[in-house]
């Protein structure tokens, strides 16, 4: 009976665990891979993972969309949308520069491996 | 008239934001930095205008399109957060002139407009984040700020500034998604934004472990924007590559807008007395800004490249501000708070010490290339002379007042062994510093610093200006030392 009742809550939130997943798999790309496309890709996962965790709790069941009308008492409510909305633009323009960054290291140093990037740097 | 007051808190954030797209418009460098400053300028009255109204009228709440607080942005000033609006206003108004030679002799032509762009849209991020009473347009603000920083650094000469800005990037976009997920719980368990509200509200949280999942991501998350020791490792890097008057704006600034949004989140949302019976955040955070203290300054006096080392100072630097808001205490939070605004004039007339000498002897941050320079450049290094005593804490400085307030807290707190640390390690200050004074002053000229002349007189106004700033802050000690005790009074909430 206890074991159903953990399996339920484990089950219940599984848009939290789906959540958490994305974050640490996104964290452990930035952390462990020395490519800085992977890395910005790791870290685009990360930041995605947390417009989850703001959205799923915003809906409710049976709830309908956030307008005023005769008959519905119950909506979703609409403010984690608009704020991922920005965080969104956010990732995009954080995206973008990193990408960038990295395309002007190639040409300045003609490759985009950290560890490559660091024994250069050294021998400098 | 009455009407254009009113309207003062957007206008803050909104005149440096049409800057920008002005000077990236303008295209042309001078043109730029004629906006640049006229906006730097602008901005220092508004922010001197609220300094006044919140201190003799009261704190000011504005809403953002008429909205309430509980669905809409307030933006507040009150006597926490109006010191830092005026010194980050401050010390963009008076570094400007110092960009006119520097940018254009650091950057390419066709890119010093876009630096210009840059840098105003970095004052505006940084302004609003101390502003807003919203804790998602803090972060906002932040990724703005940040965005633009890491542009800004990215336009150093050396290729290095390149890795240093991407390295920055993955750091800075972790720190701020992490407080951004810790807002997001904040939201979830209070069901509001607004940092007054979600205060009031968490006390009746009956979980409290959602808020406290939300404390540590939103402390670890502005800990890596603050560069607090161990997360600190972008900094230094950042700081040397990056054009010298992005190095003197952020270092004066940048920071120091992160700790304030720090001591705001302690103290202002989650209160500290139920940070304290809930997590270990005091202990761990003194036991941190202690080693920062030490292991930055000692990683100072080893360093060869003067930016770089004067950016481990700031790691340490930083360190006794986290220090004295982790003592919890009224002298505590004074010595702290002071230290923000201190530390930021000190370290932005350092830097623009050095960022003129780098600018003279052929772009060398190495201490070999600075052989000498005293002799060559006389004002500038007695600056750096003076600046220096500032960080170290020799009385009549202002870097004295914040030391004291922190030597006080600790000693109140009869912790004798932390005041002898404070006391140590800004002698290390004097074994980091005296390697540049000894170098400048007391060797022969190098190749480097052979043709040498004085700074151009547009810097020597920057130089002056802050330099001049320690020593009138430090002798007239009520000035920054009276609205450090009203801030820290408000954060601890014992204000009257």
């Amino acid at each position: 009976m206890n074991l159903v009742g953990t399996l339920n809550e484990f089950v219940g939130h599984y848009n939290q665990w789906i959540v958490i997943f994305l974050m640490v798999a996104g964290l452990y790309v930035v952390v462990a891979r020395g490519n800085m496309i992977k890395k910005l890709i790791g870290l685009s996962l990360f930041q995605t993972s947390v417009y989850l965790l703001y959205i799923s709790p915003g809906k409710l069941l049976g709830g309908t969309a956030p307008i005023i009308a005769e008959g519905f008492t119950v909506y979703s409510d609409p403010l984690p949308h608009v704020l991922i909305l920005t965080a969104i633009v956010v990732g995009v323009a954080t995206l973008a520069l990193g990408l960038a960054l990295v395309v002007r290291i190639n040409e300045a140093y003609g490759t985009i491996e950290e560890d490559e990037i660091f024994s250069r740097n050294d021998q400098d | 008239m009455l009407a254009l007051v009113d309207q003062l808190p957007p206008l803050l954030v909104i005149v440096p934001l049409f800057g920008a797209i002005l000077a990236a418009l303008a295209r042309k460098g001078p043109i730029a930095w004629g906006i640049a400053q006229i906006v730097a300028v602008a901005v220092l009255l508004i922010a001197a205008a609220l300094l006044v109204q919140v201190y003799y009228v009261d704190t000011i709440s504005y809403r953002i399109g008429g909205w309430a607080p509980e669905i809409g942005i307030e933006y507040r000033v009150d006597r926490i957060n109006a010191p830092i609006l005026l010194l980050v206003a401050a010390i963009a108004a008076a570094i400007v002139p110092f960009a006119f030679r520097s940018v254009a002799a650091e950057l390419p032509e066709e890119r010093q407009a876009w630096f210009y762009a840059m840098f105003l849209l970095c004052l505006t991020g940084l302004l609003g984040i101390a502003i807003t009473g919203d804790a998602f347009n803090a972060f906002v603000f932040l990724e703005i700020s940040s965005l633009s920083t890491y542009t800004l650094i990215a336009l150093g000469r050396n290729r290095r500034a390149l890795v240093a800005a991407y390295q920055y990037l993955i750091v800075g976009t972790i720190g701020a998604t992490f407080y951004v997920i810790g807002v997001g719980l904040l939201y979830i368990m209070t069901g509001t934004l607004n940092l007054g509200l979600i205060a009031e509200r968490i006390a009746e949280i009956e979980s409290a472990r959602p808020v406290l999942a939300a404390l540590a991501f939103i402390i670890v998350g502005i800990s890596l924007k603050l560069a607090l020791f161990p997360l600190h490792l972008w900094l230094p890097n950042a700081y040397a590559y990056a054009p010298s008057f992005a190095t003197i704006f952020l270092a004066a600034t940048a920071t120091k807008v992160a700790v304030y949004l720090l001591a705001r989140y302690i103290f202002g949302v989650f209160g500290i007395g139920f940070i304290s019976s809930a997590l270990p955040v005091n202990q761990v955070l003194l036991l941190l800004s202690t080693v920062a203290i030490v292991v930055a300054a000692l990683v100072a006096v080893y360093e060869d490249n003067v930016k770089r080392m004067l950016a481990y100072s700031s790691v340490g630097q930083i360190g006794y501000i986290i220090l004295g808001l982790a003592m919890a205490t009224a002298s505590g939070v004074t010595g702290g708070y002071l230290h923000i605004l201190a530390h930021g004039i000190t370290k932005g007339a350092l830097f623009a010490a050095v960022g003129a000498a780098v600018f003279r002897n052929g772009g060398s941050a190495r201490l070999g290339d600075f052989a000498g320079i005293g002799r060559r450049m006389p004002l500038t290094m007695t600056a750096f002379v003076i600046a220096g005593l500032s960080l170290v804490g020799i009385p009549g400085t202002v870097g004295f007042l914040s030391k004291w307030y922190l030597v006080l807290g600790a000693i109140e707190l009869g912790w004798w062994w932390l005041a002898a640390i404070i006391v140590l390690s800004s002698l290390l200050a004097i074994l980091y510093l005296g390697r540049v004074v000894e170098v400048a002053f007391f060797r022969e000229p190098v190749a480097a610093t052979a043709r040498a002349a004085e700074a151009p007189p547009s810097m020597l106004l920057t130089l002056g200006l802050l330099t001049a700033a320690t020593v009138v802050f430090g002798l007239r000690t009520d000035l920054l030392a009276g609205s450090a005790r009203a801030a820290a009074a408000a954060l601890l909430g014992t204000a009257p």
